[in-house]
């Protein structure tokens, strides 16, 4: 509400010129390097490409790396997704962000390496007992996830309820850094790598309609994904889906939503307003659960830091699709995810910027900046308590 | 009311908003400045041919023998003057025949008292598997060397350079708070030697480095000091210059590839190398497609991947660490364009950790010749094969990573250097002459070292320069695979 600041016809200050300037010029960046972009993909030599790169021009994808860019983009946008729901259930329910959500996410995809080597030791992991043993490190890294969420509930959280929200918030930076801290006592500081996943999984892609061939005779499909990106997309789709029906089909979803709007008349209504929280708590646990096991397919291998930047941009990706909104977190989680893999290479490229992959968190950041400056609640709209509201 | 709900209700809810957004541009502009900070410049400036010094260098050591000789009598003379002084306490004589002229002031150590030297290297965190053998051998170094003029040495505590710039400036102001400190082995990374050498050289201690290789801290080898260059710097470990051209010759002359990418994390020593490879790869005529940087905590390579395949370029070069490397290496394959790639690595992912991954198979690795065999270093006496038996005994494990040598013989030529620049007043306290110690160390010419032969350059480069390629073929066979040498390169 940016814009609604400034009453009707009231004189535009410094700010909100200032804001309009910014709001337009960094409109107009993207623009002109998506035009860039599509211009040096019919064209890599023209002249766009060859007054920002030089003489030789740009470098062309071709469709197949094209496509990698956004299955990679939407595998990674689906984690960010998933943890997103977690930040922003709790901020719905109690207003405060949860900053140790990230670590939750991190502990998940320890527990699913512990897993891993240990039914590896047992030669369960490259033997026909792979899916079964894969479903079960799934099974449990969720409900190590969802425990640590709710105890970090009970010990951290719920002795302060009723107190100023910043304290809360402040807690939850003591309690990320403990459980960070927790696990390099536990596990060193060093990268575990996971037990190498079987090629099916790992390697293989499944393609759809081979359209010609590269010009080192490598065959070019029209569809063509890796399995285990698939995976990725799928079950956090599966999970999303699940949860949207919990929270809006089900009793316990609508005293959750009863009590993220007015915490006393639920109770007035009969509503348990603490287990609801707990349950909050306990469903975004298992979420960012989900998410854990899903990084480790997709990456192999967690270190104790795992869960930060993840967890910032999920929290960015909360922001982005409006604070308290679930099918916000989820849209903003993927076009967080998409806008981090495409832009380096369709916006920042054509503009002849160097190392573009080197700025993928500074395109994150600018892409809150950009959805703050132009709508202010989120692309989905914030759905806050009314408390909040007032 | 919160606190919370007073500020949103005083400032009404989009000032709030307002606040964090002008937070976040704030933190995305300092990411930005961050990534455009390095000195991309700078190493590019550095990073030019080395191969083409072999004839200076080649003059540089005849002189430089000339005056090697001078030096090794005076350091007699002085040896025998300390004998002389102990009897006939001839102190004034004694004085004149050390080295240095007091320039940079003196470190007494009392009778009794330790010699102070320090080890300054990364010990925790990803690198730690760099650090920790280097400051093993620091240690074993002091307990070979004996006492220097009958003072005992200590390497004191460890310190850790945490492998970056503030790590490296925190430890480096601990180091030059303690005036009773006489020179560092160290920093492990160059990232935290651009940071900590300012400070050392000021304070008039000198520094050695077993395992710094970026261009930037010494010179491009062309009689320029690099932009990092502090006097009292020097080093043992080899100038990338001779990395990124052996690993280009590797390529371009070994393998036959004609187009390659490089990329760096925007560290010094990944960025000087990088540049370094791709500058001598080019210069032999061969074409670089991509020179381009990762942030060292990402992931997900594949965006940057496909910056590079869209240059489909026959050879992928990345010198960078853990667990990046991990990343880089798994998903390169699966990116159209990368699937026959031909990956190679450098001596900072030339470790078990990495080595022990199945997507390492197959790649190359250049690095330090670490085939030392019988080598002795004249100072201790000690070979590396008696290096290596203590080391297993004292630590229950062979070193992870080969900088070892270097930096037993970074520490050997410090207490030299401070033998040959010390002397012992009247009241049994021991004098060292900190201009002496530099003096000693810009003259060490065909030293005999466990890396080899030691000859250091204007700029403190010490290193025999020597650098392999090796063909990493089984992930459960790391030693034979340092064994396999496909090619060998030395500067002269």
């Amino acid at each position: 509400m940016t814009t609604a600041v400034r009453a009707k016809g009231a004189p535009r200050t410094g700010v909100d010129w200032f804001l309009l300037v910014m709001r337009v010029g960094l409109i107009a960046f993207i623009v002109i390097g998506l035009l860039g972009f599509v211009a040096q993909q019919i064209d890599p030599t023209n002249a766009w490409a060859t007054w920002r790169h030089g003489d030789e021009g740009a470098a062309r994808l071709s469709w197949a790396q094209f496509q990698g860019l956004v299955v990679t983009g939407l595998s990674q946008g689906a984690m960010y997704g998933l943890i997103a729901l977690g930040y922003s259930m709790v901020y719905g329910v109690l207003g405060f962000i949860n900053f140790a959500h990230g670590e939750v996410f991190m502990i998940a995809a320890f527990t699913g390496f512990i897993m891993s080597t240990k039914f590896d030791q047992a030669g369960w992991w490259d033997s026909g007992a792979f899916i079964p043993a894969m479903l079960f490190t799934i099974v449990v890294a969720t409900i190590v996830a969802t425990i640590v969420a709710v105890v970090m509930e009970r010990v951290a959280y719920r002795p302060l309820r009723g107190s100023p929200r910043l304290i809360p918030l402040i807690t939850s930076i003591g309690v990320s850094f403990f459980l960070q801290n927790a696990v390099i006592l536990l596990f060193g500081p060093g990268a575990k790598g996971y037990a190498p996943f079987p090629d099916w999984l790992d390697k293989d892609r499944i393609n759809i309609w081979q359209i010609g061939e590269s010009d080192t005779g490598v065959p070019e499909y029209l569809l063509s994904v890796e399995n285990k990106k698939l995976l990725v997309i799928v079950v956090a789709a599966i999970s999303m889906a699940g949860l949207w029906y919990f929270v809006e089909r089900t009793k316990t979803g609508k005293a959750m939503r009863a009590v993220a709007e007015d915490k006393e008349i639920a109770s007035l209504m009969g509503i348990d307003v603490d287990r609801t929280i707990v349950t909050t708590f306990a469903v975004g646990g298992a979420m960012a659960g989900i998410a854990g096991i899903l990084w480790g397919i997709l990456f192999k291998s967690v270190i104790a830091t795992t869960g930060f930047l993840p967890g910032i941009k999920a929290f960015t990706a909360a922001v982005v699709g409006g604070v308290g909104n679930l099918g916000g977190a989820m849209a903003g989680g993927v076009s967080l995810g998409g806008a981090e893999a495409l832009a380096p290479l369709m916006v920042l490229d054509p503009w002849g910027i160097e190392g573009p992959s080197q700025l993928r968190d500074a395109v994150v950041f600018t892409l809150l900046i950009l959805v703050l400056l132009v709508k202010p609640t989120g692309l989905f709209g914030e759905r806050l308590s009314s408390e909040d509201r007032a | 009311m919160s606190i919370w709900g007073a500020v949103t209700k005083t400032l009404g809810g989009a000032k709030v908003k307002k606040l964090f957004m002008i937070l976040g541009m704030f933190l995305s502009f300092t990411l930005v400045a961050a990534a455009c900070g390095s000195t991309i410049e700078d190493a590019a400036d550095t990073a030019t041919d080395a191969a083409s010094d072999a004839a200076d260098a080649a003059e540089e050591v005849v002189e430089d023998a000339m005056e090697d000789d001078e030096e090794d009598a005076m350091e007699d003379d002085a040896m025998e003057e300390d004998d002389a002084m102990e009897e006939d306490a001839m102190e004034d004589d004694a004085m004149a025949e050390h080295l240095g002229d007091g320039s940079l002031g003196t470190v007494v150590v009392e009778a009794g008292a330790e010699v102070q030297i320090r080890s300054l290297n990364a010990i925790s965190g990803d690198v730690a598997f760099l650090g920790v053998p280097n400051q093993r051998g620091v240690e074993q170094a002091v307990v070979d060397y004996g006492p220097i003029k009958g003072f005992n040495v200590t390497s004191g505590q460890g310190l850790d350079d945490l492998c970056s710039a503030d790590g490296g400036q925190a430890a480096a102001q601990q180091i030059v708070a303690d005036e009773q400190i006489v020179g560092v082995i160290g920093t492990s990374c160059s990232g935290a030697a651009t940071a900590a050498a300012p400070l050392i050289s000021a304070a008039g201690m000198v520094m050695i480095s077993g395992s710094n290789t970026s261009p930037a801290l010494t010179s491009d080898q062309q009689g320029n000091a690099g932009p990092d260059y502090h006097v009292g710097y020097y080093r043992t470990a080899h100038n990338d210059l001779f990395q990124g051209a052996a690993m280009a010759e590797f390529v371009f002359t070994s393998l036959g590839l004609t187009t390659a990418a490089a990329i760096h994390d925007g560290d010094p020593y990944t960025e000087g190398l990088a540049n370094a490879f791709a500058n001598a790869f080019e210069e032999l005529g061969g074409t670089v497609t991509t020179v381009t940087g990762v942030a060292k905590e990402d992931t997900d390579m594949v965006p940057v991947l496909t910056e590079i395949a869209a240059g489909s370029p026959e050879a992928l070069f990345f010198p960078i660490f853990q667990p990046a490397g991990d990343f880089v290496a798994d998903q390169a394959p699966s990116v159209p364009g990368l699937e026959n790639t031909t990956l190679l690595a450098a001596d900072g992912l030339l470790n078990d950790g990495f080595m022990g991954l199945a997507q390492s198979e197959g790649m190359h690795f250049s690095g330090p010749d670490t085939r030392f065999g019988t080598n002795t270093n004249e100072s201790t006496g000690v070979s590396a094969e008696e290096f290596l038996a203590t080391y297993e005994a004292n630590n229950g494990e062979a070193p992870a990573a080969p900088f070892w040598g270097h930096s037993y013989d970074a520490a050997a030529m410090l207490l030299d250097a401070i033998d040959a620049a010390s002397w012992v007043d009247g009241d049994g306290n021991l004098n060292i002459d900190r201009q002496g110690v530099r003096d000693h160390l810009n003259g060490i010419q065909g030293y005999s070292g466990l890396i080899g032969t030691i000859n250091c350059d204007d700029f403190g480069d010490c290193g025999s320069q020597k650098i392999t390629v090796i063909l990493h073929n089984d992930s459960g066979d790391i030693p034979g695979s340092l064994e396999n040498v496909v090619f060998e390169y030395a500067p002269q």
